[in-house]
């Protein structure tokens, strides 16, 4: 199924379009919407591990944090390439590309957090804390700041957004499903991570 | 409610009987202020001012409480723990850190205002702004800071946790504080005023639930 909804984000480029560079929606939005997808679940697991301490709801959350930051890196060369050609230059003094900068970094930290500490329990109650303070902040970040300011990116502070402009029911036939696909296919590659580390955990016990 | 206050004036108590962080944040403060200045040794842009006075405040609280959690031995945690509630903990340390770095603002402004002559036309919105700051960036620290005690009590830990966390407040209390040097009026900046409380507002209330997790040691 997975490889049937790639599939489908395959014949994109044979799509009658306006601007060539619109393609790059199904890949670079769809990817933001799939790492915040995974961001959620991450908080979500976290919260659940304070609540009930059990070490499946932390590597859950652990890896799900990965696979998020695996599509950030790749959300962001997409927008790169983008913005290349769109904008003039791959990087640009916008408040959205700030806003993901600073989420890379917060999860970075995240990571580094984890490597620091090594009972596992001590690792798991202080990781969910911060990143429901994380998630907070890059919630305030990439969606509330863009707003409230100038930005170039459509749908952002005075531009239109793409759904009323050049979105016509073409492209939102393949938008949508990408959309799934991209989030499924995080989601499967999470439960693959998880089920790997369960595996390394049972090894060396 | 009393027990914060309690705690509090505890705090305040045992820091203006043994002046020891509070002296050495002020050297550092007016040590790098200085060293700023023989960097410029003219007049600066407003711009620049407004950076370099938050960024030295950003240092400055960093190192301040950094102090806070991470000064306490074994015992007086245990202490602390069989007295007091975890969020009275947590609620009387944020403020005790918030005067700490009002009166590290308070210092630096007035070193900042004798050795540039930068005038600023806002004077009242700016200490609004440097109140709220203040109080973002210590209710920010001071959990960064509990975190970094129980992870093997390393202070180079809160900075990079910290620091990403401080980024969006430091972007709106750039702004505001921009906007009252230049002297802008107070309607124009009502967007950032608001943003800030709310901010405010949201970091103190998630450092309030999330901390008893913390405390079960």
């Amino acid at each position: 199924m997975y490889t049937a909804v790639m599939g489908f984000l395959g014949t994109v480029p044979a799509m009658p379009i306006l601007n060539e560079t619109i393609r790059n929606l199904y890949f670079h939005v769809t990817m933001w919407m799939a790492m915040m997808l995974l961001m959620v679940v991450n908080v979500i697991y976290g919260i659940k591990y304070l609540s009930n301490q059990k070490l499946y709801n932390d590597i859950v959350a652990e890896e799900s944090a990965k696979i998020a930051m695996v599509f950030a890196v790749a959300g962001l060369l997409t927008g790169m390439l983008w913005a290349n050609y769109t904008w003039g230059a791959p990087w640009v003094n916008d408040p959205q590309l700030n806003g993901v900068a600073a989420t890379m970094l917060l999860y970075s930290a995240y990571f580094i957090l984890r490597n620091a500490i090594n009972d596992e329990n001590k690792r798991g109650r202080l990781a969910a804390i911060y990143s429901i303070f994380a998630f907070i902040m890059m919630f305030v970040f990439i969606m509330v700041l863009p707003k409230m300011t100038d930005s170039l990116h459509p749908g952002k502070g005075g531009n239109p957004g793409f759904n009323k402009y050049d979105l016509d029911s073409n492209m939102r036939l393949v938008f949508y499903p990408a959309v799934i696909g991209w989030s499924l296919l995080g989601v499967w590659l999470m439960s693959l991570c998880v089920r790997i580390k369960k595996v390394e955990i049972k090894i060396n016990n | 409610m009393n027990q914060i206050k309690n705690l509090f004036l505890h705090e305040v108590r045992l820091e203006l009987k043994n002046k020891n962080s509070l002296t050495s944040l002020i050297v550092y403060a007016v040590s790098s202020i200085y060293i700023t200045y023989l960097c410029y040794r003219q007049t600066i842009d407003v711009t620049t001012w407004n950076a370099l006075y938050w960024i030295i405040m950003l240092f400055a609280a960093t190192n301040a409480v950094a102090k806070s959690f991470l000064s306490e031995s074994k015992g007086l945690q245990l202490y602390y723990y069989t007295l007091l509630a975890p969020r009275k903990v947590i609620l009387a340390k944020t403020a005790y850190n918030t005067l700490l770095l009002i009166c590290v603002g308070v210092i630096n402004y007035i070193c900042y205002s004798v050795l540039f002559e930068t005038i600023i036309s806002d004077r009242i919105q700016f200490f609004v702004g440097l109140i709220l700051g203040s109080i973002g960036l210590s209710a920010t620290l001071t959990l960064v800071s509990g975190i970094a005690s129980r992870a093997n009590n390393s202070s180079a830990l809160i900075a990079i946790l910290g620091f990403p966390l401080l980024l969006p407040l430091l972007l709106v209390i750039l702004q505001f504080s921009k906007n009252a040097i230049d002297g802008l009026d107070w309607s124009l900046n009502q967007s950032n005023f608001i943003l800030l409380t709310s901010l405010d507002g949201i970091i103190i209330i998630l450092s309030y639930l999330l901390f008893p997790y913390l405390w079960r040691d």
